[in-house]
């Protein structure tokens, strides 16, 4: 009697795990050549950019940084970066920290050419944009080592995966912000395009997305913040870079190159931030050069 | 030139629009339609922009001014009527087709303005032309060319918010201009700006279309602004025209008594102008005699008479003490005895200018038009009648008509 009771009571199991594992099996066997591309292409833009960035002199590279810091929003900047970078240099975490910085820089771009369009169909479309949400939510939301156990086996140990999971998770930020800025703009404005005849594309172009830039590039900056909170994650499946010391560190319980290679991510941080939050908000040199330019060249 | 002209125009918001219409032509109430979540907010109308005239359509918030005028080009599709624009029905164009239309035939101005805050006043009023394709060196002249036409030469390099209310309008309207369309839709384009400056930009309106006589759509909410500028009133209440007509048309006979609260608050002194109120002038000609002109006084009870030349010209006028004093001497022709200082108005100066001069000579006003022929006389009584309220009398249509006739011109 009680057995009949529970055997009724209980749910038949819906074998999700068995589909994932199907699936990623799938994957395996018919994408072989598309993910043995991604790997190459992937491993490629890594060796090439990190190769390029650690090819100077750190003082060098510092230099340059600074003189970009000044560039874009002041003295101030360029200091902190001046100092912050030399600080790394000493310690000895620079080509780690330069590894990162590829990183960063190849997931944010990845994510960005891929959120960027999204984002414009989502704010043009009430139907892209309720299939594109829960997308987006579950990205989100989803831990990042779920998705890190298929990226192994797919793309096996290396900057791939790593690289894969962190344009996942930094994505969606982007799509977002995207969308928002495009819908944001004064429907009035969008009208006046219209009322003097320019196309759908023109209107696009000229109006929604100039205007859209600040929430566009807010999205950019979300990205690029996004991608070093995934160094260390990524570094646990062989992603080089500061997050690999890291989780050197964290697993032969050594507190010293923890703090040091922490210090580092942290100063790296606060650079990428500086620099690319000046992008939207029309401060600095940059932007005070750009209008008078424009004003005269149009 | 142009003409726009709306053919039972509905316009409904919500879903099922179409059988909503029929409803609504049935007879049922636009309350029942409310609650189906369906929202009409154009009724059936049906008016015409003719050439060179401002039509101006004037409604409070809710209305369904603000929808009308966006079908008007377009931007918003009829759920049922036709609007036709040089007697093409757009509602029947493709896409392509109401773009090409709108870069050649319409501009509009907005109540917020729309610039461009990431492009130069220059660009911003260049806007229209680079949308047409037309090259950059032309393009870059005739935006030069539009603001100073607004007065705001000199500002070309400046950005949007770097300008004042009342300076970003003229640049929305140089931007409109710019493209030397003949329909002008203008969407409550002076409301957001503070009244001093608004009335700037009304007398700026009204001497540029003195010289562009461009067809004009204006919408407001302000009825003294709809009588200052507007040819022909259309007063809309909850989606319909409730009225349409000239300023006096609708100062004399309100349609019902929402119109006449409105009329209520208007200034008639200034929206009423001199060709509005102009009664029958009494002439003689240059070269008629003396006696002529006693003959029209003793007529019609005047003490003074116009004298015009053979084009229908003013010269002056002539009293009559000395015309009674040149028939004693037996002048041939009235002409030697003219005054020539009589005192005149232009068909669109409005009535409130007039005061000074009547009260100074007791002499009635001579209303010209730009070639100086007179259109009519306003005396004082006729001045003092327009301001009363309900004011119906014999030369009030020959008068309307005579402004009708003049703005259809």
């Amino acid at each position: 009697m009680p057995d009949i009771f529970n055997a009724a009571l209980e749910l038949p199991r819906i074998p999700i795990g068995q589909w994932a594992e199907g699936f990623v099996d799938w994957l395996e066997n018919n994408l072989g050549p598309l993910l043995d591309f991604a790997t190459n292409a992937t491993t490629w833009a890594f060796d090439e950019l990190s190769g390029l960035l650690t090819w100077p002199a750190p003082v060098v590279v510092t230099a340059l940084c600074a003189v970009l810091a000044f560039v874009v929003r002041g003295w101030g900047f360029a200091l902190f970066t001046l100092l912050g970078l030399a600080l790394v240099a000493s310690l000895g975490y620079f080509e780690p920290m330069m590894q990162t910085t590829a990183l960063v820089l190849i997931a944010s771009l990845v994510a960005i050419v891929v959120a960027v369009p999204i984002g414009i169909l989502a704010a043009r479309n009430r139907a892209v944009s309720q299939v594109v949400r829960p997308v987006l939510d579950l990205m989100q939301t989803l831990p990042p080592f779920v998705y890190l156990i298929p990226a192994v086996i797919l793309f096996s140990i290396g900057a791939t995966p790593g690289l894969l999971s962190t344009v996942v998770f930094a994505l969606p930020p982007a799509v977002r912000l995207t969308e928002l800025g495009i819908r944001q703009v004064d429907p009035e404005m969008v009208e006046a395009g219209q009322a003097f005849g320019a196309p759908p594309r023109q209107v696009l172009t000229g109006i929604q997305l100039p205007l859209a830039m600040p929430s566009i590039m807010a999205g950019v900056n979300q990205v690029i913040m996004l991608s070093l909170s995934m160094v260390v994650i990524a570094g646990m499946v062989g992603m080089p870079g500061l997050g690999q010391s890291i989780y050197e560190a964290v697993t032969r319980n050594q507190i010293g190159p923890g703090a040091e290679s922490g210090l580092s991510v942290v100063i790296l941080a606060i650079f990428l931030d500086r620099l690319t939050s000046s992008f939207g908000a029309g401060k600095g040199l940059l932007s005070r050069l750009r209008k008078p330019l424009s004003a005269t060249s149009r | 030139m142009a003409t726009v002209r709306a053919q039972n125009v509905y316009k409904l918001f919500g879903r099922n629009t179409k059988n909503a219409v029929r409803d609504l032509q049935n007879g049922t109430a636009r309350d029942e339609l409310r609650d189906r979540g369906i929202t009409p907010a154009v009724i059936d109308v049906s008016f015409e922009a003719r050439p060179g005239e401002t039509f101006v359509v004037m409604g409070l918030s809710g209305s369904g001014k603000s929808t009308l005028i966006r079908t008007l080009n377009g931007l918003l599709t009829p759920t049922s009527g036709s609007v036709f624009v040089n007697d093409e029905d757009i509602t029947r164009m493709s896409a392509k087709q109401i773009r090409h239309m709108r870069q050649n035939t319409m501009s509009m101005v907005f109540q917020h303005f729309a610039l461009f805050p990431h492009r130069t006043i220059r660009q911003n009023v260049a806007y229209g032309l680079r949308i047409r394709g037309v090259p950059e060196d032309t393009l870059l002249d005739r935006a030069n060319e539009s603001l100073a036409l607004v007065g705001l030469a000199g500002w070309e390099n400046h950005y949007p918010r770097q300008l004042s209310g009342g300076m970003q309008q003229r640049v929305g309207l140089a931007r409109a201009l710019a493209t030397e369309t003949d329909v002008l839709l203008m969407d409550e384009a002076f409301s957001a700006l503070d009244p001093l400056i608004r009335r700037d930009m009304q007398d700026q309106l009204i001497s540029l279309q003195r010289e562009l006589a461009k067809t004009i759509v204006f919408i407001t909410h302000d009825l003294n602004e709809a009588m200052r500028l507007g040819d022909r009133i259309a007063i809309m209440r909850a989606g319909e025209i409730v009225q349409l007509g000239t300023t006096k048309e609708i100062l004399d006979a309100p349609a019902d008594s929402y119109v006449a609260e409105f009329v209520q608050d208007v200034d008639r002194s200034r929206v009423l102008t001199a060709g509005a109120v102009a009664e029958q002038a009494h002439t003689v000609r240059l070269d008629e005699p003396p006696q002529q002109a006693l003959k029209v006084m003793r007529g019609n009870e005047l003490t003074e008479v116009f004298v015009v030349d053979f084009d229908d010209r003013l010269v002056g006028s002539v009293a009559y003490a000395e015309a009674t004093l040149a028939a004693e001497r037996d002048q041939g022709q009235v002409g030697a005895s003219v005054n020539r200082g009589a005192p005149t108005a232009q068909r669109s100066t409005p009535i409130v200018e007039l005061f000074e001069v009547a009260a100074d000579s007791g002499a009635p006003v001579a209303v010209l038009d730009a070639d100086h022929r007179l259109l009519g006389a306003i005396s004082r009584a006729a001045l003092l009648r327009a301001l009363g309220k309900a004011h119906v009398d014999a030369t009030a249509g020959g008068a309307a008509k005579r402004t009708g006739e003049a703005t259809d011109a």
